[in-house]
């Protein structure tokens, strides 16, 4: 369950915030993630982002990850 | 095939259409109905034959076979990205009589417009058919035009049907499919579908997916110059590529691999997929033709495709592998092989 | 094969546990990536990878279908849902049928669709569906927030919220399930984190791994849990350590039950689970449909025939249920489990119907 997805936080407007995924930009709602900032990344699910993604981790695996932090 | 050549085309005034919005009178025959066709449509669309206005086109064939197609569109949203429900439904006709090998001949187009569709967008859908139509030489050659009741359509429906000759040394069909055969494609998928999702108000995506809508007959015209042993042609539209392979494998009695790490899929258009849930193996496409072909050819085949700027990005996804009961299969990306099955209804997105 | 899952299979040949162990998994994109990539083909034979209750349109019962389908029959409203939930059938109908008859049911990606459809819509009542465990159950809980703040008092959900923690240890209790460890959902522990899954390992000494969602995440978690075996001590480990913190999301926690308080809730195929459901507070109340759309009480039956319960709790696999593709698919589902994109029969008939 629970498709989610990581993304980038390019722009903050107060609890909103627009991502981009894969090219993919969209506003969502980052209530959830208050210590979120420009340049994070994390998980998207429903409109809402649920976690912040250590980069470090991700980073270091390759495949699926790196695909996203670096194809944004 | 050739139109035959009757008298000199009524001579095209140079009135110009005044409404700003469909009107009933439009469609019941009389003044206004000959202001809509002469002032508006056979601007844009007019040629020697159609601006005859005659109830039919005379075409002459003589023992060659002929392919003849038909297709309704209805979509909504009737603009997208990259398109509209006018390229569309002359594309989606050209491709379907491309995947004969035929060279097309000519066309016919009809309206259903709903009283106050605008005018406005009635002359975008007909500049988007008349570019279509500049980019591969084609026709039109017979048409009509009704107009309903306010309620009574959706804007704007479109029908056309199209009608080609098939070369005479030239046989298209699944049943020649076999085994051994490599599968092609020309492109990304799930191009047409995302672009259409990306733009639904909920969503609120912003991306620069566009529809993948695109005349192939040129492309075909390459391969089959090419190669005269492509077995089939398929463009692959709703139900996406997943639905075609499948009813080819089907209709062939063969069983069919393809490799999930060979299938292009650009970025944006994964990206929306994940977002939603969905698989790009199923979603719609409008410029996506399947090709299967002896191996022996195959890379003169690609060679071709990629030379024709609808086939930039054509490359081999699968194989036939065997004589079977029409089972599809897909290596995934790790290696392993499992069943690619038939869906059984629309992909709904999903959170879970 | 890829580089690194041909090393991780290989690896996992190497450390073959000798006795058959069952694993559990409890999230229906574990299920669906299990299937997709044929990972039972690639893992030695003794590694039983079972499906459990971890889809959350699975365990939502025919009850509540057939109260939503009342609520929407009886009264004027607009219902958002996300698309999981439309073709799942209720005693007699579905939402999928009923918006087929004109009702007002509308797909969303987000709840916060429904919430602004609300505001822009103020003479209309509208439902929005709250399905789904710890993952999405924080998004109710700002959009209720944000609907008692802004005043939004046409704006109401159907709450059939679900937690996971207690689903587990039913399993754990049931003696006709052997589970000797559990795939952990990745999305939910993000929100919950690991200590939820610490009872599993103090109390009945069961290997907890939790996992990501990608093949070699799965893999690298079974690997995990074998490791666990060989060393005798069972412990709760993260293999998703990108999302996964041990404390989760605090902030999605405290807006949780700033809402919700523990409740009892019936699942499909597992009965009522004490403190698995949610409730909403007392100061939130206004915002229950349940409450404000009151039905008479339905008669609900489960499908004659329909084995989704032991599919849910991993005692029968899909094509072990009499129904499975002789009668229940995909275009003709009898239960859940069909119906659901992620359930367990419907990743199995998709993706292991037939032996590529």
């Amino acid at each position: 369950m629970c498709i989610a997805v990581p993304a980038e936080i390019i722009k903050i407007n107060k609890n909103m915030a627009e991502i981009e995924s894969l090219g993919v930009r969209k506003e969502i709602d980052i209530t959830l993630v208050p210590d979120a900032g420009l340049g994070d990344f994390v998980i998207v699910h429903a409109g809402f982002a649920i976690q912040i993604i250590d980069k470090k981790e991700a980073a270091s695996i390759q495949g699926y990850w790196k695909e996203y932090l670096d194809g944004k | 095939m050739t139109v035959v050549k009757n008298k000199e085309s009524t001579k095209i005034n140079n009135n110009k259409f005044k409404d700003k919005i469909i009107q009933l009178s439009h469609g019941d025959g009389g003044i206004k109905t000959g202001e809509l066709i002469n002032d508006l449509i056979l601007k844009y669309l007019g040629n020697k034959i159609l601006n005859r206005l005659e109830d039919s086109a005379v075409l002459k064939c003589s023992d060659k076979k002929i392919a003849f197609t038909t297709d309704s569109f209805v979509v909504n949203p009737i603009f997208f990205p990259g398109g509209d429900i006018g390229k569309l439904s002359i594309c989606g006709t050209i491709n379907d009589l491309a995947t004969t090998g035929c060279i097309p001949a000519a066309l016919s187009l009809s309206f259903i417009l709903e009283e106050s569709f605008p005018v406005s967008d009635f002359i975008k859908i007909l500049s988007s058919i008349k570019r279509i139509l500049n980019d591969t030489g084609l026709h039109i050659v017979t048409g009509d035009t009704k107009v309903v009741e306010k309620g009574n359509a959706d804007k704007i429906y479109i029908n056309t049907s199209g009608i080609g000759v098939i070369p005479d040394n030239l046989e298209i069909s699944p049943l020649k499919i076999k085994a051994g055969d490599k599968i092609l494609i020309n492109g990304g998928i799930a191009e047409h579908g995302t672009a259409i999702l990306s733009i639904r108000k909920e969503f609120n995506f912003k991306t620069g997916i566009t529809t993948d809508c695109a005349p192939l007959s040129s492309l075909v015209k390459d391969m089959t110059a090419a190669s005269k042993n492509i077995h089939a042609l398929r463009d692959a539209t709703r139900g996406g590529l997943a639905s075609i392979l499948y009813e080819l494998a089907g209709t062939s009695g063969t069983n069919i691999n393809i490799y999930e790490n060979k299938i292009p899929v650009k970025k944006e258009v994964r990206g929306i997929c994940e977002f939603l849930g969905l698989d790009p193996l199923y979603i719609a496409n409008e410029g996506k033709m399947v090709v299967f072909t002896d191996k022996k050819d195959v890379d003169a085949v690609l060679k071709a495709m990629r030379k024709n700027r609808y086939g930039k990005d054509s490359c081999i996804i699968g194989e036939v592998t065997e004589k079977g009961k029409g089972n599809v299969t897909l290596t995934t990306s790790i290696g392993t092989k499992r069943v690619l099955d038939l869906p059984f209804s629309e992909q709904l997105p999903r959170i879970c | 094969m890829e580089n690194n899952i041909k090393r991780i299979v290989e690896s996992l040949n190497d450390k073959k546990p000798e006795r058959s162990i069952n694993i559990m998994e409890v999230c229906g994109t574990h299920t669906m990536t299990i299937s997709r990539y044929g990972l039972r083909q690639i893992i030695p034979d003794t590694i039983n990878l079972i499906s459990g209750p971890g889809c959350p349109v699975c365990v939502t019962p025919a009850a509540d279908i057939d109260r939503i389908l009342e609520i929407i029959d009886k009264y004027e409203v607009s219902l958002f849902t996300f698309g999981d939930m439309l073709k799942v059938p209720g005693t007699r109908s579905s939402l999928y049928d009923k918006r087929s008859e004109g009702k007002d049911i509308n797909i969303c990606y987000s709840p916060a669709e429904a919430l602004d459809f609300a505001k822009n819509n103020r003479d209309r009542q509208v439902i929005f569906l709250a399905i789904g465990f710890e993952t999405t159950i924080p998004l109710t809980s700002v959009i209720i927030k944000r609907a008692y703040k802004e005043k939004t008092n046409n704006f109401y959900i159907y709450n059939t919220h679900k937690l996971i923690p207690e689903a587990l240890e039913v399993l754990l209790g049931d003696k006709h399930i052997k589970i000797d460890a559990f795939l952990c959902p990745g999305h939910v522990s993000a929100v919950i984190g690991s200590r939820p899954y610490n009872f599993i390992v103090q109390n009945y000494g069961i290997p907890c791994v939790i996992s990501g969602f990608e093949p070699h995440d799965i893999l690298e978690s079974i690997s995990m849990i074998i490791d666990q075996f060989k060393k005798g001590k069972a412990e709760v480990e993260i293999q998703y350590r990108i999302v996964v913190k041990e404390e989760g999301n605090p902030e999605a926690l405290k807006s949780i039950y700033e809402v919700f308080e523990r409740s009892d809730s019936l699942w499909r195929g597992l009965g009522n689970i004490s403190g698995s459901g949610l409730e909403l507070k007392e100061d939130f109340s206004k915002f229950d449909a349940k409450i404000h759309f009151p039905v008479k009480e339905i008669k609900s039956v489960e499908p004659a025939g329909c084995e989704c319960g032991d599919v849910l709790k991993g005692i029968k696999k899909p094509f072990e249920c009499r129904l499975f593709s002789k009668v229940c698919r995909p275009d003709n589902p009898v239960g859940p489990c069909m119906v659901s994109s992620e359930g367990s029969c419907a990743a199995y008939y998709k993706y292991e119907r037939l032996k590529a």
